[in-house]
């Protein structure tokens, strides 16, 4: 369970350059949510994932998993909870590694890292298997480094990487908006898969509406560092675009500041 | 003729050379090209290994005792500059250079003047350039090749643990390594200790092999440990695939480098003009790279022009 209570941040506060990314941000997501969030340009989306993997301290307000308050743990730390995708391919792994290193790497996320061997034999073949699952024809190039790897098949990987370790809570940055739309296709195949098979909690936020709507149990939209709709279940899945506009109008008193998001209706 | 027998002759002594700085340009790598770092604590922290090593062997210490706090002392040396980085925020370049200007005042602390000579008739050395031509233990090929090998070694193991991989992704990839429960900043701390802990074992070694340590004797060091990494790279690059190998290939830079300046001293160049040419050297094969990108750049923007006309 994530509970985040009142959290807001500002950046840059105090020069011209200050901007309220976040202005009170209320959220609590209960065990088997996979929640889509939309919102224009500049709406909070990232910043509000990034608050709660860490990136940034927050200015005031809470953040809990299963009740334990992660507000002030360092990046680091509570990597234990999540698993995390990124919008660009590139920062999700290490380019100058061998697949099977990577994903080594984030079997023993939240574990301390000690002088036993990186990766094991007994490792490997866990890997192959899991990767023949994915089916890209990676699980023979294990040594290969990532590098070689395209932008499809590196989300496909990171994927693998922020949920081989069972995370408390998976969070998703548009990360399928880098990809053509066969490969975005597919990689959001593989993420509705394994969010499935594991039960994870979700979040992933998506400039895609028609995926917004098809995809998981709850939508939240976002406007100027707010949670302004929050939509669930039958209702959810009932939605038009055309009505989450209105909603989107409705509730912010203005246009949907998306063109990205218009288009790809 | 004349040339190419006295070159010959010079070669075991270039060659030792080479070794003992080998170590140091492996502690290079690990900071220039594992945590991606470029380091400059090395000319300071070259020196204070040498400077530990002949203070500790004046004093009548065990020799391999002398080398094993030569080394902490190097890796101290490494703390404070990860230290300056992470904890007051100061880039790493930067740190690195406040660290050598300090470590100028406390070599010379630790030696109580600017040169200290140890004399291998009167104390029992490891090594020294004397033994070159011998075929005994303490010749330097082949104490330095031993403990080379066992570097390695030990080096290819550490990097494949859980530890040195997780440093590796460190600098491989900040983002992914924070998202993946690394603590970054503990790595690279680490990372910079271990590489001046061996740029300081260096030290000992060569303070050893002239019999003497000085303030100045790091000066440079950066620029020849960095010109091994790259004559080993685009030497050996294409074949050395695997870690122990591209270790190994740092330490075949470093020898190449030193039989090449040797070459240069013994055709008649001004001694003087070594580091120039040094430096030179090494910016060169530092642009490479650069070259070749907008190189390929262009020749793709020619292509494409070329496609249009033909459309
Ligand atoms: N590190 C930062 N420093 C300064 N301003 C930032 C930073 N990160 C985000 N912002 C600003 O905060 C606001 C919210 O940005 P955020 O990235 O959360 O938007 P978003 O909803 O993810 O938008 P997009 O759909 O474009 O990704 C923007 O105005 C952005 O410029
Ligand atoms: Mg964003």
């Amino acid at each position: 369970m994530l509970e985040i209570k009142n959290v807001r941040k500002t950046f840059n506060p105090g020069t011209i350059n200050e901007k309220k990314a976040l202005n009170g941000i209320d959220l609590r997501l209960e065990e088997g949510d996979f929640v889509t969030v939309i919102g224009g340009n500049g709406a909070g989306k990232s910043t509000m994932l990034n608050m709660i993997a860490g990136v940034y301290p927050v200015d005031c307000g809470s953040i809990c998993i299963d009740g334990e308050d992660i507000t002030h743990l360092s990046e680091y730390k509570r990597a234990k909870y999540l698993g995390r995708v990124f919008q660009d391919p590139m920062t999700g792994t290490a380019a100058d590694m061998q697949i099977e290193e990577n994903l080594a790497l984030a079997a023993r996320r939240g574990k301390r890292r000690t002088l036993r061997k990186g990766i094991t034999a007994k490792e490997r073949k866990e890997y192959r298997e899991l990767l023949k699952l994915l089916d890209l024809g990676l699980e023979d190039r294990m040594t290969a480094k990532v590098g070689l790897l395209s932008g499809g098949q590196r989300q496909a990987l990171t994927l693998l990487m922020a949920t081989l370790k069972k995370p408390r809570l998976l969070l998703l940055d548009e990360h399928t908006a880098a990809l053509d739309p066969k490969t975005a296709k597919k990689v959001l195949d593989i993420t509705e898969e394994i969010v499935e098979k594991n039960q994870l909690i979700t979040l992933m936020i998506t400039h895609n509406m028609m995926d917004a709507i098809r995809v998981g149990n709850r939508l939240i939209m976002m406007h100027e560092g707010q949670i302004v709709v929050d939509v669930r279940g039958e209702e959810k899945k009932k939605l038009t675009i055309e009505q989450l506009l209105q909603m989107f109008e409705a509730s912010s008193g203005s246009h949907f500041a998306s063109d990205k998001a218009i288009l790809s209706k | 003729m004349e040339i190419i027998s006295q070159l010959f002759s010079a070669l075991p002594g270039s060659v030792s050379q080479g070794l003992i700085w080998g170590i140091m340009a492996i502690g290079v790598y690990i900071t220039y090209r594992i945590l991606d770092v470029s380091d400059l604590t090395v000319d300071g922290s070259f020196a204070t290994g040498g400077a530990v090593a002949v203070m500790l062997i004046l004093n009548g210490s065990d020799l391999w005792l002398a080398m094993l706090l030569a080394f902490l002392a190097g890796m101290l040396t490494g703390a404070i500059t990860g230290g300056l980085h992470i904890f007051m925020g100061i880039p790493p370049i930067l740190a690195g250079i406040l660290t050598q200007l300090s470590l100028y005042s406390i070599n010379l602390k630790i030696m109580d003047k600017a040169n200290q000579s140890v004399n291998v008739n009167q104390t029992d050395l490891l090594i020294s350039l004397r033994w070159v031509k011998e075929f005994a233990l303490h010749n330097p090929l082949i104490t330095v090749g031993i403990i080379l090998v066992l570097l390695i070694a030990v080096l290819y193991w550490f990097f494949g643990t859980e530890m040195g991989c997780s440093i590796r992704a460190t600098g491989a990839n900040v983002q992914m390594s924070r998202a993946q429960g690394i603590n970054t900043n503990f790595n690279k701390v680490l990372g910079i200790m271990i590489s001046n802990g061996l740029v300081a074992f260096s030290g000992a070694f060569l303070a050893q092999y002239q019999g003497f340590a000085d303030v100045k004797m790091g000066q440079g060091a950066i620029v020849i440990g960095l010109a091994a990494v790259i004559i080993g790279e685009a030497l050996f690059g294409k074949i050395f695939k695997n870690f122990a190998l591209r270790l190994l290939s740092v330490v075949l830079g470093s020898v190449i480098y030193y039989i090449v300046i040797q070459a240069v001293i013994t055709m008649g160049l001004d001694a003087n003009m070594l580091k120039l040419l040094s430096a030179v050297i090494v910016a060169v094969f530092l642009a490479i790279p650069y070259w070749k990108k907008q190189y390929a750049q262009r020749h793709m923007f020619r292509k494409g022009k070329g496609g249009a006309e033909n459309a």
